[in-house]
């Protein structure tokens, strides 16, 4: 390459580095295949008794599907507001739109803990806690930047005068936004709804703050199932998500790899 | 330039019929402005009822619950306990973040060197324990650090056999630097990745030896990544919740629990928002710094770190366009 060679210790380290990001997650796959009540590792005896719970015990169902739920309901709305705003803020003068883009991006540097403590004190006035539709408002709010920040990478890459020329043509705002902007913009709104989507499903300090007996989400019940009362479906439930994240990235990766060797052969 | 010529030549085209003529009291650009404005209202609304107007209100609290003044905050300095959770708290995030540039900066060097077959396997090691449920990786360790678990059985190697991990601040400690490494990593990649590393072999070739060329060239030019990337994981670590909740114990709980405990059990919202505006305060004072360090403006900075965000939204849509 560019005369940079990499010295052996150099490998040797960034090998130990990646095992120690990834192995210790990795054994919660050999662990949710225990026979055992307890958290031993490495198993002694092998089962599925924790998948099998995992997709017929009601709690765990719901569960799912209640982050399910949640999880929709906040990529919709935060992809909705996110693009809208991503769009407005490519439309206004610089000043305005730098002030603007640093209070729609403040929920990023907020620590989550603080978030929940503010939405769950909120809330509770307002009668909102121990609801999903409650959890889903608090995630848009947290997802909003993220939403944001991908449709706006994606407007920036793109000619402003092409919006311009489809007005001069005499399109309407709506059918330029409809037959320009959007299907240009596209790839930025739908990596917005899935950065949306998983930021919700994964969120467990606001969902902790505002669950109740009827609004548990995944991530609570998978709290729970290790602080309240032990539960080693949690070790099935682990290794599923493990498995559902790994599998299309390192594809996406991979596939990303060979189509960069290949150009470089051209 | 030329979008400008145009809308001005659109402008002095005669207004269409069916236009209503208040529109054209704004220019051209006035219109477009507000028509930006009126866009962002949905989320600005959103983002102020569902974030600022509860965050006014806590503050509020915290100067008014139970009575009026700043006993909250006096009582966080003055009741021994607090100040021992803030220490303890700060004293983590700490060698956390130390931990973190220790172990990101060579990984990620070796991500700036490697091939594109290599490279990507390293992208994927960084990127899926930050997809990964926080759950899973936090319970994973757990497991690890159990009485009887693996972690404490190799301690026994070394003859150090039965000492008590879980529930200690080591434990805490040692989950929590794996956990927020891929934070580091992917604000340092973007700085590194930009670096020339051509500057290196000027430096050699003016008589540097290798050591001294990297120190005084690469390193500096590295360091606004290093100086982003420590200062997020600081700020996540000041704030994070799951991992010593798992992994700690109430006898050496850090702030987000006591924060926790305040307001979801106990309801005392004027002292856990007093807790809550310190945390903040430190947060933003460590952001402004960090950005006063590199140079860089904090929503540059943010849009770095959402461009990691970014491209692993795009790796798992399958979307991969280089």
């Amino acid at each position: 390459m560019s005369g940079a060679r990499a010295r052996p210790w150099l490998k040797i380290v960034s090998v130990l580095i990646g095992l120690f990001l990834t192995v210790p997650t990795l054994i919660v796959v050999p662990m949710s295949f225990s026979a055992s009540d307890t958290f031993t590792f490495p198993p002694r005896q092998w089962s599925m008794k924790w998948y099998e719970s995992l997709f017929t015990a009601p709690q765990w169902t719901d569960a799912i599907l209640n982050s399910l739920e949640v999880g929709l309901i906040t990529a919709t709305l935060a992809t909705v507001l996110g693009t809208a705003a991503a769009i407005g803020l490519a439309r206004l003068g610089e000043r305005v739109r730098g002030l603007v883009t640093g209070f729609l991006l403040s929920p990023i540097i907020i620590p989550n803990i603080l978030i929940a403590l503010v939405i769950f004190s909120a809330f509770l006035r307002a009668g909102l806690t121990g609801s999903l539709l409650g959890i889903a408002l608090a995630h848009t709010a947290l997802a909003l930047p993220y939403v944001v920040i991908a449709v706006t990478a994606r407007l920036q890459g793109m000619d402003p005068a092409l919006q311009t020329a489809a007005s001069s043509l005499g399109a309407r705002p709506f059918s330029v936004f409809r037959k320009v902007t959007l299907p240009l913009a596209l790839p930025g709104v739908l990596s917005g709804a899935v950065l949306a989507f998983v930021i919700s499903f994964d969120e467990v300090v606001i969902a902790l703050f505002l669950q109740s007996p009827t609004a548990v989400t995944l991530p609570v019940l998978m709290f729970n199932s290790v602080t309240v009362q032990i539960d080693p479906t949690i070790s099935a439930a682990s290794s599923l998500t493990v498995l559902v994240v790994s599998v299309p990235i390192l594809l996406a990766q991979v596939i990303g790899a060979r189509r960069g060797n290949k150009e470089r052969q051209r | 330039m030329t979008a400008d010529a145009i809308t001005s030549e659109q402008a002095t085209r005669p207004p269409r019929q069916n236009r209503p003529d208040r529109r054209r009291v704004l220019s051209p650009a006035g219109r477009k402005r507000a028509a930006g404005l009126l866009l962002l209202l949905p989320a600005l609304i959103a983002l102020t009822m569902f974030f600022v107007l509860p965050l006014v209100s806590i503050v509020v609290d915290s100067v008014t619950d139970p009575e009026p003044g700043l006993s909250n905050y006096a009582q966080l300095f003055t009741d021994g306990y607090t100040l021992r959770v803030l220490g303890r708290t700060l004293v983590v995030a700490l060698v956390v973040t130390a931990a973190g540039v220790l172990l990101a900066y060579p990984y990620t060097y070796m991500m700036t060197l490697a091939g594109p077959t290599t490279r990507a396997v390293m992208v994927t090691v960084v990127l899926v324990p930050f997809w990964t449920s926080m759950l899973a990786r936090n319970f994973a360790w757990m497991v690890l650090m159990q009485d009887g678990g693996v972690v404490q059985g190799a301690l026994g190697l070394v003859g150090l056999g039965g000492t008590r991990l879980l529930g200690t601040t080591f434990a805490v400690t040692v989950s929590m630097t794996q956990v927020l490494l891929p934070f580091m990593v992917l604000p340092m990649y973007s700085v590194m990745q930009q670096i020339d590393r051509r500057l290196l072999l000027a430096g050699q070739s003016l008589g540097a030896s290798r050591l001294s060329s990297f120190r005084k060239v690469y390193f500096p030019l590295s360091l606004p990544g290093v100086v982003a990337g420590a200062s997020l994981v600081f700020v996540l670590a000041l704030g994070f919740y799951v991992t010593p909740a798992l992994l700690g114990s109430p006898q050496n709980a850090l702030i987000a629990q006591v924060i926790s405990v305040r307001t979801r059990e106990l309801l005392d919202f004027g002292g856990g928002g007093a807790m809550g505006v310190f945390m903040l305060i430190v947060t933003l004072a460590v952001l402004a710094a960090s950005r006063r360090l590199t140079g860089l403006g904090s929503a540059a900075r943010v849009g770095q770190m959402g461009a990691g965000q970014a491209v692993a939204g795009q790796a798992v849509a399958g979307r991969n366009e280089r």
